[in-house]
């Protein structure tokens, strides 16, 4: 890879750094940018084509779309993050004691993995939180519980190379017990390839969301998310175009953002691929 | 090959079980029930009636002992009767829904197959070039998208901003006195959207796996002693290249159909299609437990038998899989 591929790299992942920084502001600044209160009903204005009053129109009962969906950047990024956290604790810690211990501890937790990477998850989560009250934290934490594989499986890799160099037999050999080793001495040398699973993670998680919430099982309205607004734009679909077209387009925005950052930093971090 | 076969059979027992088990478990431990459902609505129900329902559907038995004799049915072959209404066996309401699912499903493998491969391999032969510019912008829109968002805007533009294709059911109000020529056009008018939309996250995943495949390959060194030879270009990539590079992309379909499975519960949903996917969605609305675990059923029976013919698959083409 020579100079300027580097620099069309790193070009990218400017944008998707810039993407994620935009939706942060936009998500923490979401009451002062929003022109309308996003819950504000006026049913005289029920479905008004975007105008320059209304920039993105309004939905079904009247309320502003742009100022739901500037709130539903709050929820979007809140899902993202929690659910993520939850599946990169549980990935990292399997993954730590599979690859650091290996033998028979090691082939449970991957017989695990496999189980759980054969389900069509999507239904798991479907019935899960249709039979719980659809509620932000249960959606969070069981996208959470059903995306942890794919950490547990990256990180099982880096520890079962990592425990063999020489860094971990200089610290046995000074007496360190297996959980300073694992945490202290390994873990803080795979945490590259975690940080990129978390980025693209992040990016995952919000697709995820958006379906059940679409679906009408994800965030209840009257709170905005950016999939109920598509469920609003599917049942008036032949009317109103804008309340479909937007909220999906900061979908597609967010997720590539979060796409190309963390394609970004694989890249920078693994020097395999700057060949 | 034979026992090849037969070990990967007897692996997937196990799995198969475990799969059931975590799928019933969770179900059953998360709060309220079927019954509770079934009564709440309805002011004349007492508490003796909702006590009558659960031990109808042994709700009151220990998890456990539900699940043994759930195992004791399925083992017969019997998956339950549905808790519905209708009260109908549940393998009679999966399997008219079954052949639209697969149907559905099938079609779009294929499509992947076909569109996916040769965009992944002339990128790779192509590097960097225009066509692999486009197609790699292509592939990352392709990871982005919501699925359902992109149907819905197809919806809009096609349906009924054009009106070319019609956007919900599979078939038109007038089926029954269509010539049996024009019921088959009918129904593929009905089935392009969802075709397109459920083989649309496929397309990427595979042609970005085939093109780095690929352009590992192509640094391999007998790929240089093929052009060493002599033989042509065509040949060098066509005949030496792509087979090669073919290989682990068999596995990689195997592994993408559970998430084929899980999207026809989206896109069923969006364009009204009497499938699986729509019944598994009213079964969890109305905690239609025997339905709901006779699809999840299925789907891991799919994904596993679909992993297995992956992995044969490549055992047969790839003799250093079979030997060790």
């Amino acid at each position: 890879m020579n100079f300027w591929d580097a620099l069309y790299r790193n070009k990218l992942m400017l944008a998707g750094s810039g993407l994620v920084l935009l939706l942060l502001f936009v998500s923490l600044l979401a009451p002062w940018l929003a022109p309308y209160d996003p819950g504000q009903i006026d049913l005289t204005k029920a479905l008004v084509s975007p105008s320059m009053k209304h920039l993105f129109g309004t939905d079904q009962l009247g309320r502003d779309v742009l100022s739901r969906m500037i709130w539903g950047a709050r929820i979007s990024l809140k899902v993202g993050f929690v659910a993520t956290g939850v599946a990169i604790i549980i990935g990292t810690i399997l993954g730590a004691v599979a690859g650091y211990y290996g033998g028979w501890v090691d082939s449970v937790i991957m017989r695990f993995v496999d189980i759980m990477l054969c389900f069509p998850t999507f239904f798991l989560i479907l019935a899960v939180i249709a039979f719980l009250e659809p509620s932000i934290w249960n959606i969070m934490i069981i996208i959470g519980l059903t995306g942890w594989m794919g950490v547990t499986r990256l990180v099982r890799a880096d520890f079962i190379s990592l425990r063999e160099r020489d860094f971990v037999k200089a610290a046995k050999a000074i007496g360190a017990g297996d959980l300073r080793i694992i945490f202290l001495h390994i873990l803080p040398n795979a945490m590259a390839s975690i940080l990129v699973a978390a980025t693209l993670g992040v990016a995952g998680a919000i697709l995820t969301e958006s379906a059940l919430s679409f679906l009408g099982i994800g965030v209840q309205p009257p709170t905005p998310s950016w999939g109920n607004i598509l469920t609003a734009g599917k049942d008036n679909i032949d009317i109103a175009w804008w309340l479909s077209l937007y909220p999906g387009l900061a979908i597609l925005i967010t997720v590539v953002g979060y796409n190309l950052l963390g394609e970004g930093i694989r890249d920078l971090l693994d020097p395999r691929l700057k060949k | 090959m034979l026992k090849y076969i037969v070990k990967r059979i007897l692996f997937m027992a196990p799995l198969l079980l475990g799969i059931t088990i975590i799928c019933f478990f969770v179900m059953h431990l998360t709060p309220g029930s079927p019954a509770d459902l079934q009564t709440q609505m309805n002011p004349k129900a007492s508490a003796q009636m909702k006590e009558r329902l659960q031990a109808l559907y042994e709700l009151d038995k220990p998890i456990h002992i539900q699940y043994w004799s759930w195992l004791k049915k399925i083992s017969r072959g019997d998956l339950g009767v549905s808790f519905s209404s209708d009260h109908r066996p549940v393998a009679d309401k999966i399997m008219e829904r079954f052949p639209i699912t697969i149907l559905i499903n099938f079609l779009s493998l294929l499509i992947i197959i076909a569109v996916a491969i040769p965009i992944g391999a002339l990128s790779a032969v192509h590097q960097d070039s225009l066509f692999d510019k486009i197609a790699g912008v292509f592939v990352f829109i392709g990871f982005a998208i919501p699925t359902f968002w992109l149907a819905l805007l197809l919806m809009i533009f096609f349906g009924i901003n054009l009106g070319w294709l019609p956007i919900s059911g599979l078939r038109s109000l007038n089926y029954e006195y269509l010539t049996p020529w024009a019921q088959i056009v009918d129904l593929a008018k009905h089935l392009i959207l969802p075709v397109f939309i459920s083989s649309f996250g496929g397309l990427a995943g595979l042609s970005r796996y085939m093109r780095a495949n690929m352009l590992e390959v192509i640094r391999q060194d007998y790929i240089m002693t093929a052009r060493a030879k002599g033989l042509s270009e065509r040949d060098v990539i066509y005949k030496h290249a792509l087979r090669n590079a073919l290989l682990p992309a068999i596995t990689i379909l195997g592994l993408s159909i559970p998430g084929l499975i899980g999207g026809s519960v989206i896109f069923e949903t969006i364009f009204a299609i009497p499938g699986m996917g729509q019944l598994f969605y009213m079964a969890v609305m109305a905690r239609d437990y025997p339905t709901i675990m006779g699809i999840l059923l299925i789907g891991a029976i799919l994904t596993l038998v679909g992993n297995l013919i992956a992995d044969v698959s490549y055992a047969v083409a790839d003799p250093r899989i079979r030997v060790s």
